[in-house]
């Protein structure tokens, strides 16, 4: 999977779950002010990109530091890579 | 309504409907329910999902027609199953109806009491079925338990429109929006809230059917016609068509709806509710007998004043006689009887608060409606006066039936006039 094609389905995951306008999915998206997430958001935001990724994201600590939807992307990211390289 | 304790009266203050709200298998509104009953029309229909379950024997259901539910916001919708979005829906036409503003919801006299059969069945089969199979958490979502737990119809209705007063939600099978209406009236007549929105809500699953089914109490031979079925009081009925939706009311002590010169579509005069222990699955006459004699008792009419009985009557073989045995043991045989069971099905925990509206509007309108189905009247029922068609009629003042699996029946006396009693 490349970065790109990651990007992409976390945008799509999220679009889906949280029912967001595709329009406002971009890196400097702020998660809480702009797209609107609050805290029971975020533990589903694990539970779709687990799903989607076969990743595990409940215990990493690297979570609490996301801001942005480029946070998350990146975070996604690396997760996917530790995966691959295990 | 007047409360009592024993001979004594604890509280005078009157309670009146001021808002009616459905969700129907005849689709949203209660213009569009009460169009449909007055055109004799079914929303029985065939039912792939029930098509799909090995060994269940009935395919036919009253499902609601899709919802548009994107007027919910997603943060509240999040935590509502289908059942939940009925009650919203149907709580929200209600309080349009009663002209409840933005103040009065918030006021802490304004309260719920919506109840359920169960939590979202739906939700359980998939956590269970498919999120915890393998025994695993990963799966779980925050919103999960919001739509399984029992108070999920009321939690989210109360969340939805800010409700700030009381939240009840009693479940009691298929009795629960008579309940749910009747406790939501003793709180507004003890004085603990001046408004409280109330009623019932289900969601049609294959284990609500399964369930009748397995008791030899589903309609199985209709499965090619379901608009034959179910048929009350029918010589040929054989069971239960399960259905869905949501019937909600506002009820407001009378003071309060006075002073906001609200249009009172009626008030609840008698309600009771009572356990049938002889047997779990089929209430007997005596109890349906007491649960009448009690509500009307409460209501301060006498029987000969009740100038309509709208019937729980399924269209099972031994309920619909139980209960024809009941009505005739407290108001003879001369009353005007009728079920909706045969237009809409039976939509468990919703039939209650549908039924009172249906009736409400009844009263209001100057006629009766009829049974759907009902061709030929078992002998066992048909001593009664089952109405058989539109009977345009002035009544004053109705039962309302729901019997439930349980051993649980409840009566609700109602009168379209504001009065004392």
């Amino acid at each position: 999977m490349t970065d790109s094609e990651i990007i992409e389905l976390v945008n799509r995951s999220l679009v889906s779950e949280f029912e967001l306008d595709p329009g406002v999915m971009t890196p400097d998206a702020l998660l809480v002010e702009g797209l609107g997430f609050d805290s029971l958001d975020f533990v589903d935001i694990v539970v779709v990109l687990q799903q989607a990724f076969g990743v595990t994201l409940r215990e990493e600590p690297r979570v609490r530091e996301v801001r942005t939807l480029g946070d998350l992307h990146r975070l996604v990211i690396e997760k996917k890579r530790e995966l691959e390289g295990s | 309504m007047s409360l009592r304790y024993k001979e004594t009266p604890i509280s005078s203050r009157q309670v009146v409907v001021t808002g009616l709200g459905a969700v129907t298998p005849f689709g949203c509104g209660v213009p569009t329910l009460w169009q449909a009953l007055r055109e004799g029309r079914t929303a029985v229909r065939h039912c792939p999902m029930l098509a799909e379950v090995k060994g269940l024997r009935t395919t036919v259901a009253a499902g609601v027609p899709e919802v548009d539910a994107q007027g919910i916001d997603r943060k509240k919708r999040r935590y509502m199953s289908k059942m939940s979005i009925y009650a919203t829906l149907a709580a929200r036409e209600a309080i349009q109806m009663a002209g409840l503003t933005p103040d009065h919801l918030v006021d802490i006299r304004t309260g719920v009491c919506v109840g359920s059969t169960t939590g979202s069945t739906f939700e359980i089969e998939h956590v269970f079925g498919e999120v915890l199979k393998e025994r695993k958490m990963d799966g779980v979502k925050s919103t999960h338990f919001f739509k399984i737990m029992n108070s999920s119809c009321a939690a989210n209705v109360a969340q939805a429109l800010g409700i700030r007063g009381r939240l009840l939600a009693p479940s009691a099978a298929c009795a629960t929006g008579t309940i749910a209406i009747g406790l939501g009236a003793e709180s507004i007549a003890l004085g603990k809230q001046d408004v409280m929105i109330c009623g019932g809500a289900d969601e049609l699953h294959a284990l609500t059917v399964g369930v009748f089914d397995t008791l030899e109490a589903s309609s199985r031979a209709f499965n090619e016609r379901p608009d034959l079925t179910p048929r009350p009081f029918d010589r040929d009925r054989d069971g239960i068509v399960c259905g869905e939706g949501a019937g909600l009311v506002v009820l407001e002590s009378w003071e309060h709806a006075c002073a906001r010169n609200a249009r009172m579509w009626g008030q609840i005069s008698g309600f009771a509710v009572s356990s049938s222990p002889e047997d779990i699955a089929n209430p007997g006459p005596e109890s349906m007998i007491q649960c009448m004699r009690t509500a009307v008792e409460e209501s301060g009419f006498g029987t000969d004043e009740i100038g309509y009985l709208n019937a729980h009557a399924t269209g099972t073989l031994r309920g619909d006689s139980a209960e024809c045995e009941a009505v005739e043991g407290v108001f003879g045989r001369d009353i005007p009887v009728s079920s909706l069971k045969g237009h809409m099905g039976h939509t468990m925990a919703a039939c209650g608060g549908l039924e009172l509206i249906a009736t409400f509007l009844m009263l209001q309108e100057g006629l009766l409606l009829p049974t759907r189905n009902l061709d030929h009247p078992d002998d066992t029922c048909g001593r009664l006066n089952l109405l058989r068609k539109i009977e345009h009629r002035q009544v004053d003042v109705a039962l309302s039936n729901n019997f439930a699996l349980g051993g649980v029946n409840s009566a609700m006396v109602i009168r379209r006039s504001i009065g004392d009693r």
